[in-house]
């Protein structure tokens, strides 16, 4: 049959960069911790779909949860459920829509776990109102590599809530956790998509909107009169009754690897301003399904590979309110000149609600996303000047998005590094913690 | 052979924790069904029956038993159907990969192989077949290999476990078949399950919940034997036709 496991390399949604590794695949809550002496680090891991090297170890042991995805409880009049850590926000959406529950807080991809979830305490287009996924997650059993197993939740043991809220998968292995989930009475979406020309008509469409649903567009590759024009895209689940089935899976795959120079500066600008001008008029309302709405991407499985076999980077930063505005235009410049634009460049404001995770991401703010085609002269060199303004701003990088912050950047943006330190499983580490914390060099 | 009855909503699962098996019972809670579910471990045996309770299940009842205890096959199937008030599909899924390397030193590695895939499963279809054949209906549908279709230096201990099983199958089905009863033989290539872990995944690997959604369209159909995923008929039809002296000195 097969061949005894060599050692694979693995990388996340980003390719970018691929480490060898040992997987072994979790099946019950009751797997880890592993029998046996394993001399080496490990690192739960689940769909894989953060950007850099939080989810990779070198020559370490990857613990892949997915197939720990039973759904062990739900209770209708609460909404709450009781699941395994490897369950994907898709499964949940299958199981939770037809009976007329939603996710409090969801990425832009539903192909990721709750264990993912919680573990990057994720954030979504209504963050003003509902904060992090961390906030509705009422407890979880965390599981350590010295066999104790014990449930956190923000009324007990604590401490190990808010550190493995947002720990980054270095706390322990999440065996099950409870979130809770909101009712709605339709897939559907009202949706209203606002065009708009720099950053402060953005800003002022974010104070003035009262969606629960915000999320801004932005066109990196546009100079001059069309600096920084976007579309602010809003919406709120619908209170008109309608279908509530489930989704169809995805059938389209991007079918390869897409060579370099297909995404240049030129494709870049045609892609932002078609994307601009799909929107004909000023403003364009109606009722929209859940799932392009939140999962525009994941209609086409593997879409990374758009990026070629050297990958992409991802950048995402938040920047205090006040001086924000002049920091997010002062990126953007810096993004055009350098002609690395991405598709789709996201802008947001963070809202007040406080982060439950002590090394959590979002913090109030205006928050910017983008994606680069990793070229290796100019994008590492951009990045590290994005930073480098985040670091002024009295900003921060956003961990599961990242994979090039120094040490120094690092333990600047959060400082209490330190103290999460003390709650990491003696077993676990990870190269993006390794990175950060000064013991391996940023790859290359 | 393909004409369409309602699914089957009284469930008894043989080996319940068993990856394929699993997510082939949750298409079947999603749909209502009520269960017996029996297996080996007792925490594993409860996540399954909670997930599939969760999932929409009727009802699901877990009952921790050694199938390789043949003895105690008569008393445990009798209470499982009374469960229920009857049954309508039983599911055999409970299986080891063994070791064969140590099945080709040691006879009983081998011996526990064959008593835990062929020697427990006659028995039990054995029950099912006479219980289906009185009650003249019912599915009996069992998780087979496509290891049982010709023995390989590999995993032949394993493999004459599930031919054996196959060849026991067909006859039973030769019987029961006039009664109304279908017996069902599923042949799933390579699937990504805790069986399998230790193996270097490739193109032909499935995922359960992929293989399930095959079985349970071959139970709606009344199927005889069913490759999942059904390129599985085309490769081990090749398998089957390379001649037996070039087939010798192949490495596989």
């Amino acid at each position: 049959m097969g061949k005894l496991q060599k050692r694979p390399r693995f990388e996340s949604w980003g390719r970018f960069p691929t480490l060898p590794a040992g997987m072994v695949p979790l099946h019950w809550t009751t797997d880890f911790p592993l029998p046996g002496p394993t001399g080496a680090k490990q690192l739960p891991v689940g769909l894989g779909r953060s950007y850099g090297d939080v989810c990779l170890l070198e020559n370490g042991t990857l613990l892949a949860t997915p197939g720990m995805d039973r759904l062990l409880h739900f209770d209708p009049t609460t909404g709450v459920l009781r699941c395994e850590a490897g369950a994907s926000l898709q499964q949940i959406l299958d199981f939770a829509v037809p009976r007329g529950f939603f996710l409090p807080v969801t990425p832009g991809t539903k192909f990721v776990t709750v264990g993912g979830a919680i573990a990057n305490d994720i954030h979504g287009k209504n963050h003003h109102v509902a904060g992090t996924f961390g906030r509705h997650v009422l407890r979880f059993e965390l599981v350590r590599s010295d066999g104790s197993r014990f449930v956190c939740s923000p009324v007990e043991n604590q401490d190990w809530f808010a550190a493995t809220v947002g720990g980054m998968g270095l706390t322990g292995l999440i065996a099950w956790a409870e979130i809770r989930l909101r009712p709605i009475v339709s897939r559907k979406i009202d949706y209203r998509g606002v065009k708009f020309h720099g950053i402060a008509e953005f800003l002022e469409l974010s104070r003035t909107s009262t969606s629960e649903y915000t999320v801004a567009w932005i066109d990196c590759v546009s100079t001059g009169k069309n600096f920084a024009r976007g579309i602010f895209m809003q919406g709120d689940h619908t209170a008109i009754p309608g279908p509530l089935n489930r989704s169809k899976e995805a059938k389209l795959v991007f079918p390869f690897d897409l060579p370099g120079f297909v995404l240049n500066r030129w494709s870049m600008k045609a892609f932002n301003a078609l994307y601009y001008h799909r929107q004909f008029g000023q403003e364009k309302s109606g009722p929209v399904d859940y799932e392009p709405f939140f999962y525009p991407l994941d209609a086409v499985l593997r879409w990374n590979r758009m990026y070629g076999k050297s990958g992409l980077l991802q950048f995402q930063c938040v920047l205090p309110r006040e001086s924000g505005e002049q920091g997010i235009v002062e990126m953007l410049k810096m993004i055009t000149v350098a002609g690395l634009a991405s598709f789709l460049a996201v802008i947001k404001v963070f809202g007040d609600v406080p982060s439950p995770g002590m090394m959590s991401f979002p913090v109030p703010g205006i928050t910017l996303a983008l994606d680069f085609p990793i070229r290796r002269d100019k994008s590492f060199e951009l990045l590290d000047w994005l930073a480098k303004i985040t670091q002024e701003y009295g900003g921060r990088m956003y961990s599961a998005k990242d994979a090039r912050m120094t040490a120094e950047q690092f333990q600047a943006f959060y400082p209490q590094w330190q103290e999460f330190a003390l709650y990491i499983d003696p077993a676990f580490d990870s190269a993006f913690w390794q990175r950060v914390t000064g013991r391996r060099p940023r790859d290359e | 052979m393909s004409e369409r009855r309602p699914l089957p909503q009284r469930i008894l699962a043989l080996g319940a924790t068993s990856a394929i098996a699993e997510a082939t019972l949750r298409l079947f809670a999603e749909r209502g069904a009520s269960f017996v579910l029996l297996g080996r471990t007792p925490h594993k045996l409860a996540a399954v029956r909670d997930d599939l309770q969760t999932r929409g299940a009727a009802a699901a009842t877990a009952v921790v038993a050694d199938l390789d205890d043949t003895a105690a096959h008569p008393a445990l199937l009798a209470q499982a159907v009374e469960a229920m008030g009857g049954i309508d599909l039983a599911l055999v899924a409970h299986g080891v990969l063994g070791e064969q390397s140590q099945a080709e030193r040691d006879f009983p590695a081998a011996e526990a192989i064959l008593r835990t895939n062929f020697l427990s499963a006659v028995s039990l279809v054995g029950w099912l077949a006479n219980y289906f054949e009185s009650e003249r209906r019912g599915t009996i549908a069992v998780i087979s290999s496509v290891a049982g279709d010709r023995g390989r230096k590999s995993n032949y201990v394993y493999g004459a476990s599930k031919g054996g099983l196959n060849v026991f199958l067909d006859g039973v089905r030769n019987r029961v078949d006039r009664a109304g009863v279908n017996v069902l033989t599923i042949k799933p290539g390579f699937v990504a399950t805790p069986m399998t872990a230790h193996l270097e995944p490739n193109a032909l690997f499935t995922q359960p919940a992929q293989v399930a959604r095959h079985i349970l369209r071959a139970i709606e159909k009344r199927r005889d034997v069913v490759y999942v995923p059904p390129v599985w008929a085309l490769i081990m039809l090749v398998v089957r036709s390379i001649p037996g002296a070039l087939f010798k000195k192949l490495n596989f």
